[in-house]
């Protein structure tokens, strides 16, 4: 099975509507050449699930910027007043929730659990319209998980069957979003042989991975 | 007092509540200076919940690694005992309790120990990132900031904005005092001799209680 991928077959992937999440922190640890082709490309509605709307300039902020996105789930929008402009006129659904429960939410998913159980939000804006739980005297809300159509993350290296490895900071959303989508299309800095890797050291294992895509140096 | 001397005073404060071995949380802005005043004879690792333990200062104008930023996206280093992980495991140590510290700013704070931090309503909406995982999960919660915002409280009987989390407040640091959060309110433990207690308590609208063993916070 050939998984290595030009970026144009990859983002062939992504339709108008679809669900997308897109790993990175503020830009950090995102699939910046993804990114450029779905906004040369013009894709339009997505809901994009994501740590962060970054920069208008950079990682998920350009499509922000294009107007390609109706619906964001995110834990910040601080960097990026476009998104925030867009959202006080109405253009853009932005769900805000906390970014450790967004990290779990799609961890469920990928792992397959029914609900994440969180204390994080209780007697806040974010418990409004949620279940919640009283477990030995404490109260918990019920969030549901996070999964997409679609994953783009970015790894420091992948062989070329699909096992990745990260680097530094850039690791954050990306191993969890490569376990919670459909497809998962990841785009790498270097891309080498397989066994070329320490197996002691992938931080995911290929079986999550459907493409791989040389990557630029990310932003 | 001016900006700079106001910041630091408060940041030299928050660094005494730190204790040999604790693992630290810093917010962006003021609450990151801390860092800076750190005793020396005691061993404190920083977190930074975008992925790792062990952040170091500030790099060298030129020495800045595209994949090293902290949780603001600015370039930072790490020290030799650093150690890289997911957001997952990033949330782990932050709601988990096995942060012992997290400092950070408040918009308003109030007697019963509730913060508002994340959103004016219908003005500044940034989101919450992971600051009601920080505060839920901490082992303590210290809020750093100056005392007032261009005049206008922010140490309240009730928050009236959305708030981050509710009676999570530990100690409050400002330029003008320490102010512990109890079952009966706000407990005024140090204060700058700059000021004296009725300037406080006139800039403050939650009613101080003066701690018996009121001492000097410089």
């Amino acid at each position: 099975m050939n998984k290595l991928s030009t970026v144009d077959q990859a983002i062939a992937k992504i339709d108008d509507g679809m669900t997308l999440m897109i790993a990175g922190f503020l830009g950090c640890g995102t699939p910046e050449t993804l990114i450029d082709a779905i906004v040369e490309k013009g894709t339009k509605d997505l809901t994009i699930i994501c740590n962060d709307t970054a920069f208008p300039d950079k990682g998920i902020g350009k499509l922000i910027v294009n107007k390609q996105v109706k619906k964001v789930i995110t834990s910040h929008i601080g960097t990026n007043p476009e998104t925030g402009r867009q959202m006080n006129e109405g253009e853009i659904e932005v769900v805000l929730s906390p970014q450790g429960t967004i990290a779990e939410q799609v961890r469920a998913a990928g792992a397959g659990l029914g609900a994440v159980v969180t204390p994080t939000g209780v007697g806040t804006v974010v418990e409004e319209g949620k279940q919640t739980i009283e477990i030995k005297g404490r109260k918990y809300l019920i969030e549901e998980p996070l999964r997409a159509d679609v994953a783009i993350i970015n790894a420091h290296q992948a062989d070329k069957k699909g096992n990745l490895v990260y680097n530094m900071s850039a690791v954050n959303f990306n191993p969890l979003m490569a376990t919670a989508a459909d497809t998962v299309i990841v785009e790498a800095e270097e891309i080498v042989e397989v066994g070329d890797l320490n197996p002691n050291f992938i931080h995911t294992p290929h079986i999550f991975i459907d493409m791989i895509v040389k990557g630029g140096q990310n932003g | 007092m001016d900006k700079h001397e106001i910041r630091r005073v408060i940041a030299t404060r928050v660094a005494k509540e730190f204790k040999d071995g604790d693992l630290v949380n810093l917010g962006i802005g003021l609450p990151t200076l801390v860092a800076n005043y750190v005793p020396g004879n005691i061993d404190v690792t920083f977190q930074s919940e975008n992925g790792f333990i062990g952040m170091g200062p500030a790099p060298e104008e030129g020495q800045e690694i595209k994949n090293l930023t902290n949780a603001g996206g600015q370039p930072v280093t790490i020290l030799d005992s650093a150690a890289f992980f997911d957001s997952s495991m990033s949330f782990t140590i932050i709601r988990g309790g096995h942060l012992d510290c997290t400092v950070l700013g408040a918009l308003q704070v109030d007697a019963k120990g509730n913060l508002a931090n994340w959103m004016i309503p219908g003005k500044k909406v940034p989101g919450m990132g992971g600051a009601m995982d920080l505060v839920t999960g901490a082992k303590k919660v210290i809020v750093a900031m100056e005392h007032t915002a261009r005049g206008s409280v922010k140490i309240l009987t009730e928050c009236n904005l959305p708030l981050t989390a509710v009676g999570v407040v530990d100690i409050i640091v400002t330029e003008m005092g320490v102010m512990k959060v109890t079952d009966k309110g706000l407990v005024l433990t140090e204060y700058n001799p700059q000021f004296t207690i009725e300037d406080i308590q006139a800039v403050t609208e939650a009613t101080l209680i003066i701690d018996e063993n009121l001492k000097e916070m410089i």
